[in-house]
């Protein structure tokens, strides 16, 4: 796709404007601050914030939740809130900006600085035409413009951000097009006045990785064509990787280091940025090792304390640490700077994570050494498949349908071991995590839990025995407890249903919250009073109360901040080991499930594809899904990304309702693309099997299958 | 659109052929009109009493079904919906208070649901500022204030007006009154005697709707796709007008459109207040003077006024929410 589009944007050159800056600085950021009045005191959201933005130059800003990333930059645009009070100076070809009143800043927005939002859902309004809203961008600057010419520049602007026909899908409404065409349309409506600045605020955590390297390749391309400076706010350090020129590193609201990309991922100086940077699980690590883990949270900015904010989490920190806040001063390094008073040291020893953080021991548990063949087998998913039908009409409903939601999946685990099942939203992950927790039979095919037939379980109580020893941790640790409940009561529930004694049950909670490594003098607060990270351990608590034999994990980490991550992933390593549980991972980050596995199943609309040893499967794929899955996660690390060659996968997943016939990838495969016609009309006409590859456990399901390093 | 708005008639329109028919059976077995001949005094002899009661179809001794198929096919052949106890042409008397009631009706509630609108856009704009309290202060007393309470509020307050200068400006009995001789002396009187029941309406439609807008629009102000519209490059009041209050005129069209369909029959106080005698008004009669017929047909009615309002919900949710449009 990235080739097309190079070629379709010769057409695209429309007048390209003037710009009042070609060279040298576009936009200049001084000792930014933002606060909100609230109820516990200001809120100091950002302190401090510094940089230059070179014309073309793209700067990325690092950043966990809460560090003032996406405050800076609407305070940058002038959407704040009006009880925001914002100082300091913002300059766009040298000219201030902050502050100025709303028709002022409105003759900018849009026109010299744009915006990409994060959730391309909500962004674009629901009742007018994607045409339109394009439309609208373009003659809100410049009403001169005919609207029959405005509309010709909006379709032009849609076959550069890749939305196939444009011609006809730009008189759709949003709800017609995908995540990842609405955020085209938003790039798209971003770049129509050719804009000095684009910023890009998140722009692909909301979406599948295949769709985010895509939508990545496309931000590049918009970037190419109009040459414009931007700013890139991502908490994603393989996405910072992969598009940054420069990176600042943001942490309770200040900026805490500063520099080239290479400076910053290959000699940071910064405890907090060396520390994010080995919280990250690597995808391209075949030997496991263990994650830095940042205890603590971020602090409040809500009544700071003095001195440096990450002292409290960082083992590195000395009484003078806390005295005052250290500003940003240059390193032994030329345009780099931190905020550390002990950079110089870190600098001389040359200090890894590894040496500043404690790293959990890992050590194979002797389950683990035995061979997998002898251990016994905890669940067994055997041609599972789930069909739902589709219905339609309000009165007289009759099915017009059915949705291959799985469709046939075999699968299982070994006492010990670690299952990763992974593919894009939609793939049918989370519709065979349900079946296993249902313990009821499926449409076609069998789910044998523990040894025991879930056909054969004829009573609830019966059901309910089997649940003790399968239980579930879900995604967002927000939602899934119950507000109103104290911590006690909500690790306490599982036990209380099944009956367990009361004394024993008060133990057993100050254990599971020792084990989990929160206090246990916390069981009478309620969730709000925790932070995701600690809310999640709460989540693992409970599943852990009745002391299960296998866990369903339903992306247990995904909606958590990468150092808070990297504590949860190492509990539930640590976990493993000490209890001897299995585990049923479900992920779409490949780099976390690469770190956790033992094993993993890839799947693609209800079917697998690739099954085997997980470093087995991640050196040498050999299904070509696999293979652009794995190419579209972005690594961490600058000149591995300058190197990658990515497979772009065109298009979405197609709908389980309708699947394509023979091989359901072969829509989107890249491979099918080079067959020839007679070669192709095997992949039509019959479904793969999982061939056995001549290596022990590895099993991909393409007629074609070879290998192709992608990492 | 077409096609998706004429599925949603015919459905309807069974719909309102049930509900209709129901409502006969219901009333013919729960109303007693032979009552009404026994009460009289002198006595009537039973059989002229059943003759009476034959002869408008209203007899309990006939069966139910019978009497049920020969005011179907009155309705369905001769548009002829029955007779009162007494007689009268149950038909002609709801076609005239219909348009009574049109008359006191339509100004009044249109007034009220547009400026509630407004008013409840313009206030979630400026949420929790001075102006902003204010109306939510007026639209909650408003709300709490039974129509009565307020008709006679302003009954009160007018004939206040009235006595100290001398003048009757305030009318508030009937459509018409004394008429001057000058020119356009009728329009004169009859707006006289609307106002203060207008009022009333205003007063009863108004603070519902500012209420759901305001809240419907507060949820679309702080819509991720306003500050899109923002950071396009619009100013905040056009964001906000072309792109917020669109999204959230969506559910209030549904609540206008039912609010259309409950006007006629909701309106009994205001009528029976102010004396005009309409259709609500009329309903409470029939129900009271075990009109079997008259009741099935201000049923009838108001069944045709939900149709309408469910039919203009739909109309206007397609014109507003293209969503629906394409489905």
């Amino acid at each position: 796709m990235s080739t097309d589009t190079t070629d379709r944007s010769t057409a695209t050159a429309a007048p390209r404007k003037q710009r009042r800056t070609t060279e040298g600085t576009v936009l200049t950021v001084r000792d930014l601050n933002v606060t909100f009045p609230s109820e516990a005191g200001p809120v100091k959201a950002v302190r401090g914030l510094n940089f230059d933005l070179a014309a073309g130059e793209t700067m990325a800003i690092v950043g966990e939740s809460g560090s003032g990333k996406s405050v800076s930059s609407y305070a940058m645009m002038g959407l704040l809130p009006q009880n925001a009070r914002i100082t300091g100076s913002v300059k766009l070809h040298g000219d201030e900006i902050l502050n100025l009143d709303d028709a002022r800043m409105s003759r900018i927005r849009g026109r010299e600085l744009a915006i990409i939002f994060q959730d391309p859902l909500s962004a674009l309004t629901p009742v007018y035409s994607i045409g339109d809203q394009i439309v609208e961008a373009i003659r809100t600057h410049d009403k001169s413009v005919p609207k029959a010419k405005a509309m010709n520049r909006a379709v032009e602007l849609l076959d550069l951000v890749g939305i196939p026909n444009p011609q006809v899908r730009v008189r759709s409404f949003p709800h017609e097009f995908s995540g990842g065409m609405r955020q085209r349309a938003m790039i798209a409506m971003a770049i129509a006045n050719d804009p000095d600045v684009i910023i890009a605020d998140e722009p692909t955590t909301a979406l599948d990785v295949t769709i985010q390297a895509q939508v990545l390749e496309v931000l590049k391309t918009a970037q190419r064509e109009t040459g414009a400076a931007m700013i890139m706010i991502t908490h994603d350090l393989g996405v910072v990787a992969g598009i940054a020129d420069r990176v600042t590193v943001m942490y309770a609201g200040r900026p805490v280091e500063q520099g080239s990309v290479d400076e910053i991922f290959y000699a940071p100086r910064m405890p907090y940025t060396i520390g994010l940077l080995g919280a990250v699980p690597r995808l391209d690590a075949s030997e496991k090792q263990p994650l830095a883990s940042l205890e603590g949270n971020p602090p409040s900015v809500v009544n700071l304390p003095p001195g440096c904010p990450f002292a409290p989490r960082c083992p590195m920190h000395q009484p003078d640490c806390l005295t005052a806040e250290p500003p940003l001063v240059p390193t032994d390094r030329p345009a780099h700077t931190a905020a550390c008073i002990y950079s110089d040291t870190i600098a001389t020893r040359e200090l890894g994570y590894a040496d500043i953080f404690p790293v959990p021991d890992l050590r194979p548990s002797s389950l683990e050494q035995a061979p997998r063949e002898s251990r016994p087998t905890v669940l067994e998913l055997q041609d599972l498949h789930r069909h739902y039908p589709l219905m339609k009409g309000a009165i007289f409903r009759r099915r017009v349908g059915t949705v291959y939601a799985v469709d046939g999946i075999d699968l299982e685990i070994r006492k010990g071991e670690t299952l990763g099942l992974v593919g894009e939203s939609g793939c049918g992950k989370s519709t065979t995590l349900l079946e296993v927790l249902q313990l009821k039979p499926p449409t076609e095919g069998n789910v044998v839990v523990l040894g025991k037939d879930v056909r054969e379980i004829r009573s609830g109580a019966e059901r309910r025995e089997l649940r003790r020893d399968l239980q579930v941790v879900f995604q967002d640790p927000m939602a899934s407890l119950d507000p109103r409940l104290p911590v006690f009561d909500i690790i306490a529930e599982p036990m209380t249903v099944q009956k367990m004694d009361k004394q024993a049950v008060e133990k057993r909670v100050r254990e599971l919250m020792a084990l989990v490594g929160l206090e246990p003098s916390h069981a009478d607060r309620y969730p709000q009073h925790f932070s995701g990270g600690q809310r999640q351990r709460i989540g693992i608590a409970r599943a852990l109360a009745l002391e299960p034999k296998l866990l369903v994990l339903d992306e247990p980490v995904s909606a958590l901040d990468v150092s808070i991550q990297a504590g949860v992933i190492n509990l539930l390593d640590e976990l493993k080991t000490r209890l001897g549980l299995s585990y049923l991972f479900v992920a779409h980050d490949l780099s976390v499930v690469r770190h956790i596995a033992d094993r993993v199943a890839v799947m693609y609309l209800g079917k697998l594809v690739e099954v085997g040893d997980v470093d087995r499967v991640f050196d040498h794929p050999t299904h070509p899904y696999t293979q652009a899955l794995l190419s579209a996660i972005p690594l961490p690390d600058p000149e591995k990304e300058r190197s990658r060659q990515r497979i772009l996968l065109t298009g979405d997943l197609p709908s389980p309702a309708n699947p394509p016939s023979g091989c359901k990838f072969r829509t989107r495969c890249p491979k099918f693309q080079t067959l020839s016609e007679s070669q192709q009309q095997l992949c039509i006409d019959t479904p793969p099997d999982l061939f056995d590859l001549g290596v022990p456990d590895h099993r991909s399901a393409c007629h074609y299958n070879a290998e192709l390093q992608v990492i | 659109m077409g096609r998706y708005l004429v599925r949603r008639l015919i459905n309807y329109i069974i719909l309102l052929f049930v509900a209709i028919s129901l409502a006969y059976l219901l009333a013919a077995t729960a109303l007693n009109p032979r009552a009404l001949y026994e009460v009289r005094n002198p006595p009537l002899p039973p059989a002229s009493i059943e003759a009476s009661l034959r002869q408008y179809n209203l007899s309990d001794k006939v069966p139910i079904l019978e009497r049920y198929w020969i005011w179907l096919k009155g309705v369905l052949f001769h548009w002829n919906w029955g007779y009162s106890p007494t007689g009268i042409p149950v038909g002609p008397e709801v076609a005239r208070r219909i348009g009574v009631s049109t008359r006191l009706l339509v100004l009044g509630t249109f007034i009220g649901i547009i400026s509630g609108v407004a008013a409840g856009a313009w206030s979630a704009v400026r949420q929790y500022g001075v102006r902003d309290r204010v109306l939510t202060v007026i639209s909650l007393i408003l709300l709490s204030t039974p129509t009565f309470v307020s008709a006679t509020i302003l009954i009160i307050l007018a004939t206040d007006f009235n006595n100290s200068t001398g003048i009757p400006f305030f009318e508030f009995t009937g459509e018409t009154g004394q008429q001057g001789t000058e020119p356009l002396a009728w329009l004169w009187d009859r707006l006289q005697h609307l106002l203060l029941p207008t009022l009333v309406l205003v007063m009863v439609n108004f603070p519902f709707f500012v209420r759901i807008q305001r809240n419907l629009m507060l949820d679309s102000l702080g819509a991720d796709y306003v500050r899109t519209a923002r950071a396009k490059g619009l100013r905040k009041e056009r964001a906000v007008m072309k792109h917020a209050l669109r999204t959230s005129l969506i559910p209030t069209g549904t609540y206008f459109a039912f609010s259309v369909a409950t006007l006629f029959t909701g309106a009994a106080f205001t009528e029976t207040i102010f004396s005009f005698n309409g259709l609500g008004q009329y309903g409470v009669t029939t129900i009271s003077g075990n009109d079997v017929n008259g009741t099935v047909a201000v049923t009838a009615f108001s069944g045709v006024c939900v149709l309408v309002g469910a039919m203009l919900s739909d109309v206007m949710v397609a014109i507003l929410d293209p969503r629906v449009r394409l489905s």
